[in-house]
């Protein structure tokens, strides 16, 4: 069998419980090289979850993980990340007390091998220093790059954290509501900047997002989760006039599917 | 050049710049500034201190490392080296083999506590280490006949080293050129190079990991990064500077015992020496430790000449005994806190930016 016959991305009956409640509940699908896969669903539906189980953050109670076909359930963060999963975070995490540039810097500097390199200064990788001053480029901070991240407004912040992942240069990007908070403006620049990552075919994209609009004009296929269960999938014309989605996602009288 | 000794990593306040330049001269030239042994014992222990902090910084300040263990490091550095000047001779082979063993056992003793208890929660690696440093303690009091027990060792130094060795026969500005003069040199030289050293490391790629590790391990390990062989690496390095800070201790007090390596007073004065400096820069060990050390060692002084010089007034003699420098120390150090909650150097950083 050869790597390109497996999805780049998959999960198989993936599980996790917390106490008496599953977050996630039995979810199975496969993510392909070159889509944008829109995740939608009510709050408390566990998408962010189901993202934390992906990228690692949480270990599954059930079910298993794969990247590339490789099993990846048992793999720390950082493992996964190395094997090419790349994660922005709904709530802002970043180094707040560094500066912007050095940021996306430490994300640069992940991915290349000088994170060890304990005798050389860090001022001296000028290689390193310029494909971070080109990512801020790309997410329109560049003259924001000596701010301390802290002092940040939302709207950069969420840029900020957007420029960490494209910095890290995976292969499947994860979107956790990039736009969240993010005033009209400003959004229009991430969601460029995500059409502008799907043009280049050998990505896959994972994007979490409420603004129907969004959804229309970016995804190729939109999951439903509800309840921690997938109830949904398929072309997003296709699952946004279901009525199953129509009624989960506008919250009303939430219906037992199972 | 100048960029290059110090990493670019430069104390960015003019204040900051004319005090760490003054604590520089002082040292530097403290044996013919301050003529005496007390003067020169104060300037030995202020470089040492320096040392000993700024790699605790490294720990609390970079890292995010809550430790209680640094003595025991140190420690192992002093007795490594007294150990075997006292039970082989007063060689250089014995003081350089005592010194390497030493300095190897705290790191691979840094390693083991790493590996046990820095995949857990910071509060559980605090506990792990304030155990071992209490074990260590003990098993050096009741090992009496390799570690001297409570009343630690007095040994000899090298001949080099020794008061009665001449460099120089003539007195060089009054002062005489002896081995004493020789060892303080020694341990200034050796101090510069291991506070350059951190420098540099806090300023490389790896200290940057530090770093990201303390603001914000999750995002870290998101990254990529491997936090625990990050935070293990630093811990080893962190207690093999502690540990050539003992060596230093050892061989310029001619005597190691608990009192003066291991006590618990010492971890508390590291960690207060660190806030007082400011945690985080470097050159906060610099200021802390030699504030501090010169309150230990002057501040009775100082209070004896002011309780005398109040002796008419009542009450104020007595609040300004010098056996009462300690309280004292307690108000300096709580009023240094309560006002510089970034420590000295945060401080001046913040006012005197203006370069």
């Amino acid at each position: 069998m050869t790597h390109a016959e497996h999805p780049v991305l998959a999960t198989d009956g993936l599980t996790v419980r917390f106490g008496g409640h599953v977050a996630v509940n039995d979810v199975t699908c496969a993510f392909h090289r070159g889509t944008l896969t829109a995740i939608v669903g009510p709050n408390g539906a566990g998408k962010t979850t189901y993202f934390n189980l992906i990228s690692g953050q949480l270990k599954a109670t059930a079910g298993r993980v794969f990247v590339n076909g490789e099993d990846v359930t048992r793999f720390p963060a950082p493992r996964r990340t190395e094997r090419g999963i790349g994660r922005a975070f709904q709530l802002t995490n970043l180094f707040p007390n560094l500066s912007v540039l050095e940021n996306v810097r430490l994300a640069v500097q992940a991915r290349s091998a000088h994170g060890f390199s304990l005798f050389s200064m860090a001022s001296r990788h000028v290689e390193l220093i310029e494909q971070a001053e080109h990512v801020l480029a790309r997410v329109g901070l560049l003259d924001r790059a000596g701010a301390v991240a802290a002092t940040l407004s939302h709207g950069d912040k969420r840029k900020l954290e957007v420029g960490m992942m494209l910095a890290l240069e995976r292969d499947i990007l994860m979107f956790d509501e990039p736009t969240a908070g993010m005033s009209v403006d400003e959004a229009p620049v991430i969601l460029d900047l995500i059409r502008q990552i799907k043009a280049d075919t050998s990505k896959t994209i994972l994007l979490v997002e409420h603004k129907m609009d969004v959804i229309r004009s970016l995804a190729d296929r939109i999951i439903v989760l509800h309840n921690g269960y997938l109830v949904a999938d398929g072309a997003p014309a296709e699952v946004m006039s279901s009525p199953i989605v129509q009624e989960a996602y506008l919250g009303t009288g939430v219906a037992d599917h199972v | 050049m100048l960029n290059t000794l110090f990493s670019g990593d430069f104390p960015r306040s003019r204040w900051l710049t004319g005090l760490l330049l003054l604590i520089a001269v002082a040292l530097l030239l403290a044996p013919f500034l301050f003529p005496g042994s007390r003067p020169l014992d104060t300037a030995a222990k202020v470089c040492i201190f320096i040392v000993l902090v700024a790699s605790y910084d490294l720990l609390l300040g970079y890292t995010g490392v809550v430790s209680f263990a640094h003595t025991v490091f140190f420690g192992m550095g002093a007795y490594g080296a007294a150990i075997a000047l006292a039970k082989v001779g007063p060689g250089w082979g014995a003081l350089l083999t005592g010194g390497a063993l030493g300095v190897l056992s705290a790191m691979v003793l840094a390693l083991l506590i790493a590996l046990f208890s820095l995949r857990v929660r910071a509060i559980f690696f605090a506990m792990v280490t304030l155990a071992v440093a209490s074990a260590f303690a003990i098993l050096v009091s009741q090992l009496f006949h390799i570690t001297g027990g409570e009343d630690g060792l007095s040994y000899s130094l090298p001949r080099e080293l020794t008061p009665a060795f001449r460099l120089v026969q003539d007195k060089v500005f009054d002062v005489r050129i002896d081995g004493r003069l020789l060892t303080y040199y020694l341990v200034l030289t050796a101090c510069a190079g291991l506070f350059l050293g951190l420098l540099r490391l806090v300023n490389s790629p790896f200290g940057r990991v530090l770093q990201a590790i303390r603001e914000n391990e999750f995002r870290a390990e998101a990254l990529g990064y491997r936090t625990v062989l990050y935070r293990t690496l630093a811990s080893c390095i962190a207690a093999g500077v502690a540990a050539l800070a003992g060596v230093m201790m050892a061989v310029w007090a001619r005597y190691t015992g608990p009192e003066t390596t291991l006590s618990m007073d010492i971890m508390v004065n590291i960690l207060l020496m660190v806030v007082i400096g400011g945690m985080g820069t470097l050159y906060g060990a610099v200021v802390g430790a030699t504030l501090f050390v010169l309150a230990q060692n002057y501040l009775q002084t100082l209070m004896a000449g002011l309780s005398s010089a109040v002796s008419g007034v009542p009450v104020l003699p007595n609040l300004f005994a010098p056996d009462r420098w300690l309280l004292w120390l307690g108000v300096l150090f709580i009023l240094s806190v309560y006002f510089f909650p970034t420590g000295l150097v945060g401080r001046l950083r913040g006012t005197g930016s203006g370069r």
